[in-house]
């Protein structure tokens, strides 16, 4: 050891802890293809289970024959709604409240909904199966138009609570109604509307889409009937959960199932919930008593496992004419699909949807959202976002550059007019949220710095004045937008799944010779938690981080916890990791205060070891206070290192940017390609910036496809037609633009460590800047707002209706 | 169903099986070879998880049937590494430039920047970005990726690599 020849500096960096690029612990499995995804567990006398599912968007099920599967060699039973009724199983109850068809009873409700399930000797023959399970369908009048949901005469979607005037948040005002949610203080705003200078109200659409993980979700199912255990394999971004609510829906003691979520290819939300698959292939299990794999296809996944926003946000703002803001209004119609089983903290039917009011600084706020039922898929996922935050952020984003055309104001200097100033954190909204700590003028000001903004406006100017002399056919557009996240979930006070507070936790045991192991209750799906969580480590208790391992994922040995989502990990396992340090370190001071025969009081910590007051030659090093705790021990303390801590947050955490693109959109082909984008994230203590960067490209580039052309369409039958990768769009390297990332630091007040979260920034911020981007582009036309998504068909469009295609 | 007799050389072995004439080629390797590097992401040949090199040229092998193969030099992602373990220069760029986040794509991406750099040794970062265009990642935005690429191509053809300026 070099514990005397090295200086603290020396021996800091030497232990990769918080602030450095530290390589990636789990790469070196992946590059080598030894990553052990679901589907890649085989077991002896695996089964395997395949799907019939609906072609109708709505539709009377008749009748189900299923003899001529039964007899395709190799199916070994097929399952039906009738089957699962027998277990009581046919439906399951939702993370939302509502209830849901595992498998069709008596209607399907949605195209590709899960008819019945065939169970095979071998993939191959149980997609035979598929083919010729025989259903009778009797089609029904189809609505996919939420906007049409609540009319008059509108297809009764939901017959089994059709008459329930009540649902689970509250009075439902018509049949197809899920729920009302609203917020804020709407007679102070109304108020503030009427007394307005200037108001703008615009329909603002972001559209049905969907993760899209390159990994789909799937499972394996392995019931062994002699202890009466299930043993349960798959893609789950919560693994305790899945333990909790699989136990209340099978009845199977908890303690009787093991859920293990190995590597995870992706996941940004697709992997938070519980589906059919998964329920299916556990009561297959059962009944075969042979393991069950599920392993959904791409135009499974894309149709039927948790689309994302569907949100119609009808946005008002009320603005002073020098351009102060004074109120805003949102009115929202969300899509539930045929059931709701949105992935939100249970009392928050349309998640943190209030942080609407975004980065300003608005005396008063109301919003009011209405969920409905639609022959389209369940879901209502945070696609890379806490729970409808980006929703929110585009919302209000688009509604501050449409204000501020009106005022005639540049979008960046009204933004800089009414972003919350520094000396007002820590901030309350007027929808109640305490904003932890910000510092937005100066990432604001970085942003239109570094980008040369003034010198962009001159350049738009001239390169529209030469557009209208017919020097060129594009059009230049430059996107501004300024976001502020509400991320962490969450404080206890606030947030529940199924009544289980959204706690998180960290177990870390450190072993003799100065290693050690740390579980948590969250599940990395490529946010790197196995390197980052030991550099917290490393920093808290001066060990290598090297020598530490990070595992997450099987409920036998990890703490419970709520898992990986809404960019909760950092904010609240983060927390608890260093909150168990800190009791593993004071139990290392008792121990070396003994050893040296000095009080605890007279020893410091330096790096990685206690050194007495005034005597640093006198000292104890982590390593061998480790090796003490197992030997040495202060008479009457216990031996040991190890601690565990359940984290409950005081408060989210807010993390914020400023992100500026530059666009040129060809009006003839409708084209837009990006020139520029810079974003600038504010994510407070930032652990290990070279997964910081990687986390912003990828957030990034999944803003872009949104942005730019992911939709999941449904036509007025109910047929969805962009279900495969032929319509979907994910972008390739060849469209991705280059990204430029920067940052700001504002740590978070009251996180121990003072870090924000950041993987789902880039999505938020980057979504509104594009889509600003463009409409920014086509504004000094006329234009006030153009929906996503921004592909070339729906911008040529928009470039014909304006008469530029004479 | 009446199987077909295969004979085909898998990462520098011959292999010798017996196949269904419907079972794709990514399914044998993954099941009967039980090679679970190359995924499955997709059933249209858009995402390039299944990506393996064929008698010198990238294919994506869930748009094959492993009977098409028969007589064929396939290399995978488990015959990268060298013989003594090491990694082969490209496994250790995409670690070392952070090209990966999930994993899933990465044995997919990796075989085909191998035959890229077989096909160009010193591309630009448009002709990489063309190159990998049937490879699909949904976390690293590819930049990463991209430099990993050029970062390889440095060390393979032994010049430094100099990071071009963001």
């Amino acid at each position: 050891m070099n514990d005397q020849t090295q200086s603290s500096a020396q021996r800091a960096e030497a232990l990769q802890g918080m602030g450095c690029r530290r390589k990636r612990v789990e790469d070196i499995r992946f590059v080598q293809g030894k990553g052990n995804y679901v589907d890649d567990i085989k077991m002896p006398g695996m089964l395997y289970g395949d799907i019939v599912r609906s072609p109708h968007g709505h539709a009377r099920v008749k009748k189900i024959d299923t003899a001529k599967a039964a007899a395709v060699p190799g199916v070994v039973a097929v399952i039906t709604a009738e089957t699962l009724k027998t277990v009581n199983l046919a439906w399951m109850p939702t993370l939302a409240g509502d209830v849901q068809m595992v498998l069709a009873d008596g209607k399907v409700l949605y195209q590709n909904q899960e008819v019945a399930f065939v169970i095979a000797e071998s993939r191959e023959a149980a997609a035979d199966g598929v083919e010729l399970v025989e259903v009778e369908y009797e089609a029904l009048p189809v609505n996919t138009d939420p906007l049409k949901a609540m009319s008059e005469g509108a297809p009764v979607i939901r017959e089994d609570i059709k008459d329930k005037k009540e649902g689970a948040h509250g009075p439902r005002k018509h049949y197809n109604h899920v729920f009302s949610w609203a917020a804020g203080d709407k007679a102070k705003t109304d108020a503030a509307f009427a007394k307005a200078d200037v108001t703008i109200k615009e329909l603002i659409v972001y559209p049905r889409c969907h993760p899209c993980p390159l990994e789909t979700c799937q499972c394996v199912a392995s019931f062994d009937k002699i202890k009466g255990e299930l043993t349960l394999w798959g893609t789950f971004q919560a693994p305790h959960v899945i333990r909790t609510v699989g136990s209340l829906i099978s009845k199977i003691p908890e303690h009787k199932i093991h859920v293990i979520a190995p590597d995870i290819g992706g996941g940004f939300g697709n992997k938070v919930g519980a589906y059919s698959g998964y329920i299916c292939a556990i009561v297959a299990s059962i009944v075969t008593g042979r393991p069950v794999k599920w392993v959904e296809d791409r135009i499974e996944n894309l149709s039927t496992t948790a689309f994302a926003r569907d949100f119609h946000m009808e946005t008002e703002i009320a603005c002073t004419k020098d351009g102060k803001v004074l109120g805003l209004r949102c009115y929202t119609i969300a899509d539930h699909g045929a059931f709701d089983a949105c992935a939100n903290a249970t009392k928050w039917p349309a998640g943190l949807f209030s942080i609407v009011s975004g980065s300003y600084d608005f005396p008063t706020a109301y919003c009011l959202v209405d969920g409905v039922y639609t022959n389209k898929a369940p879901g209502g996922v945070a696609y890379r976002c806490s729970f409808r935050v980006t929703e929110a952020a585009y919302a209000i984003e688009r509604a501050m550059d449409i204000m501020a055309q009106k005022l005639g104001m540049d979008p960046a200097e009204f933004r800089m007019k009414n972003l919350i100033r520094r000396e007002q954190f820590p901030y309350t909204s007027a929808f109640g949220w305490q904003y932890d700590s910000g510092d937005y003028h100066t990432a604001l000001n970085k942003a239109m710095e570094t980008v040369g903004y003034r010198k962009l406006r001159e350049e738009q100017k001239a390169r529209q004045e030469a557009f209208k002399r017919g020097e060129t056919r594009e059009l230049m557009g430059i996107g501004v937008a300024f976001f502020t996240e509400i991320v962490g979930a969450g404080p206890s006070r606030n947030c529940d799944i199924l009544g289980i507070a959204m706690f998180d936790s960290a177990e870390i045991r450190i072993h003799p010779t100065g290693t050690g192991i740390c579980r948590l209750g969250t599940k990395s799906q490529g946010q790197g938690h196995e390197t980052t969580y030991a550099q917290i480590i490393a920093t808290e208790l001066g060990l290598p981080a090297d020598n530490i391992t990070v595992e997450e994922g099987n409920t036998d040995t990890a703490p419970y916890g709520l898992g990986t989502y809404g960019s909760r990990s950092t904010p609240v396992s983060g927390a608890a990791t260093a909150m168990a340090c800190r009791k593993i370190k004071a139990k290392a001071q008792m121990i070396a205060a003994y050893m040296l025969e000095v009080h605890d009081d007279d020893l410091e910590w330096d790096v990685d070891r206690f050194r007495v007051k005034g005597n640093p030659e006198r000292f104890k090093t982590m390593t061998e206070l480790a090796w003490a705790a197992y030997h040495e021990v202060p008479p009457g303390m216990e031996p040991g290192l190890e601690a565990v801590n359940y984290y409950d947050p005081p408060n989210f955490t807010f993390p914020f940017g400023a992100y500026v693109c530059v666009v040129d959109v060809d009006v003839d082909t409708g084209e837009t390609k990006v020139r520029r984008f810079y974003a600038l994230d504010d994510c407070g203590t930032r652990i290990n910036p070279m997964i910081i960067e990687g986390q912003i490209h990828g957030g990034l580039t999944e803003a872009f496809g949104i942005a730019m052309g992911q939709e999941i369409h449904y036509d007025e039958d109910g047929n969805v037609t962009t279900a495969s990768l032929m319509d979907y769009f994910l972008p390739t390297a060849v469209e991705t633009p280059k990204w430029e990332t920067d940052w700001t630091t504002t740590p978070s007040p009251h996180h121990p460590i003072g870090a924000k979260g950041i993987g789902e920034s880039p999505n938020v911020g980057g979504v509104p800047c594009f889509s600003n981007a463009v409409n920014d582009a086509f504004k000094f036309l006329g234009t006030t707002h153009i929906q996503m998504p921004h592909d070339a068909w729906r911008t040529w469009t928009a470039a014909k209706r304006l008469g530029l295609h004479a | 169903m009446a199987k077909s007799q295969l004979s085909l050389t898998v990462n520098g072995k011959t292999v010798e099986a017996l196949v269904e004439p419907r079972t794709l080629l990514i399914h044998f390797l993954r099941e009967q070879l039980m090679l679970t590097g190359p995924h499955i992401g997709c059933e249209t040949s858009h995402c390039g998880a299944c990506t393996v090199d064929l008698d010198g040229k990238s294919v994506k092998s869930c748009t094959m049937f492993a009977v098409q193969a028969n007589g064929a030099d396939i290399r995978t992602i488990e015959g990268m590494a060298g013989a003594d373990g090491g990694l082969h220069v490209l496994q250790d760029a995409f670690r070392e430039m952070h090209g990966l986040q999930c994993g899933f794509c990465t044995p997919g991406m990796i075989m085909r920047a191998f035959r890229l750099l077989q096909e160009n040794p010193n591309p630009t970062e448009d002709e990489i970005r063309m190159g990998i265009s049937g490879n699909l990642c949904r976390c690293t935005g590819y930049q990463n990726i991209i430099k990993a690429i050029q970062y390889a191509a440095a060390k393979m053809s032994g010049v430094p690599f100099r990071e071009a300026a963001e």
